[in-house]
């Protein structure tokens, strides 16, 4: 039930925002998050963008990877 | 191989290797029942070593919900001038006596929407009527449904009411960790009801329980990177709430959601199917917005909750029985005829097993 669904803001007009999700076009409310503005990523929940996507996380898998090999070659 | 199938194929590496590295069996529990899913569909039981365990937890709302919710549910949906308006996961939960979707052939009004406010929208639509809301969820759903009480309240619209069942997570943790029977040395956190809270509510569950935890994403990469996390917390003797799911999870949560959950909930105790009443693992209304509240402008009048034969839904969410082990599971009690919520729900831990593993005929390749 708490499923949530990245979506690209397409645009926005105060509490309201159109989405993109895999090319079907919402609109959601989104006034639960502050300062959603064209072009960001954000997750959608039951009608609601519920939180933004922050971009530059995701580097930690490689680490991880290079990490647990090197371990294993000692 | 593109990139995409390359950091699959090392996550699947990385897994096996820090699972491999292991000196005794654990149990892991994913909490969320969207995880329970993530999991079963893309076969990462079938990757993980002999001494590594998971286990469903109580992350499903539909099916923590206690018969006496949906009895009430059934109650409103009979009444004359009234509709329930609910996510479709309630339709076929059967209560004491009936389901919704058993109300609604006897000519129940039901309406099933996908946002709160299109609930507000049928009561503007027609004021002659009652909508009742069902108000179920954790701490993602209820800021939206706190926004829907305040949008009634703006429009002064006083033919929407919520029947609240909304529950707290953190709560029903503390409950799970501290039960001895339950042996956890790891929890895969629910990532949405994190884009809520944040971190930090969880820190007890290291601090006091001694039990790491990791919040994860739902794509099948997020959680075996989750996994990871949490094999290496224990083969490197630590034990810590981190977060896998970073991109959606700021350490303190959604302020504005958490400000709004404040302003129209108040805490109280709640029971959960399974794992009893829980203190203040509940939100109900505030008496300021007591005019949308069902239970108080029009309570429902329903005899004593019964309890469904045979059926262990309570154990299987508590984690401590497998949906194999109840003997109603695949026999009586199949997705097309479930007996109880955790084979109704498209995320429950029976339902899904059932689909995936058990005798998903359809599934399989």
């Amino acid at each position: 039930m708490c499923l949530g669904v990245p979506a690209k803001v397409i645009k926005t007009d105060e509490e309201w925002a159109w989405v993109d999700v895999n090319r079907v076009h919402l609109k959601i409310n989104s006034s639960l998050v502050e300062g959603v503005r064209p072009g960001d990523y954000v997750i959608v929940h039951a009608g609601f963008a519920i939180q933004k996507l922050s971009p530059q996380e995701g580097e930690s898998t490689l680490e991880l990877f290079r990490q647990i090999v090197e371990s294993e070659q000692k | 191989m593109n990139q995409q199938e390359e950091k699959t194929k090392a996550l699947i590496y990385c897994v096996k290797c820090l699972g491999g590295r292991l000196k005794e069996n654990i149990n892991f529990m994913e909490v969320c029942g969207t995880h329970t899913v993530a999991i079963y569909r893309a076969g990462i039981k079938q990757i993980l070593c002999k001494k590594t365990r998971l286990i469903s937890g109580p992350g499903c709302p539909v099916c923590v919900t206690p018969n006496e919710f949906v009895d009430k549910a059934v109650w409103y949906a009979l009444q004359p001038k009234t509709v329930v308006a609910t996510f479709g996961d309630m339709f076929k939960v059967p209560g004491s006596e009936s389901s919704l979707a058993e109300a609604q052939a006897k000519g129940g009004q039901i309406q099933l929407v996908y946002s709160p406010l299109e609930a507000v929208g049928l009561a503007e639509k027609h004021p002659d009527l009652k909508v009742v809301f069902l108000g179920i969820g954790f701490e993602t759903t209820a800021p939206l449904v706190a926004y829907a009480v305040l949008s009634a309240r703006k429009s002064n619209l006083h033919n929407f009411l919520i029947l609240s069942g909304h529950k707290t997570v953190p709560e029903a943790l503390e409950k799970i960790a501290a039960n001895p029977l339950l042996n956890l040395h790891g929890l895969i956190l629910p990532g949405h009801v994190s884009c809520i809270i944040g971190r930090r509510p969880y820190d007890f569950l290291a601090q006091q329980y001694h039990i790491p935890g990791v919040i994860s994403g739902f794509e099948p990469e997020d959680i075996l990177e989750s996994l990871c996390m949490l094999f290496k917390q224990i083969n490197e003797g630590r034990c810590e709430v981190e977060s896998q799911y970073r991109r959606a999870v700021p350490e303190a949560g959604n302020q504005k959601a958490l400000e709004i959950i404040q302003e129209v909930f108040t805490r109280r105790d709640l029971e959960w199917r399974g794992l009893g009443v829980i203190p203040g693992s509940g939100l109900a209304l505030r008496e300021k917005y007591s005019n949308w509240d069902a239970e108080v402008v029009f309570p429902a009048r329903i005899n004593k909750p019964r309890q469904h034969r045979g059926c262990i839904c309570g154990a299987v969410i508590s984690g401590l029985k497998e949906p194999e082990e109840c003997s109603l599971f695949g026999q009586t009690c199949r997705p097309e005829h479930p007996v109880g919520p955790c084979m109704v729900s498209s995320e429950g831990a029976c339902g899904t097993h059932y689909l995936y593993q058990a005798r998903g005929g359809f599934y399989e390749d």
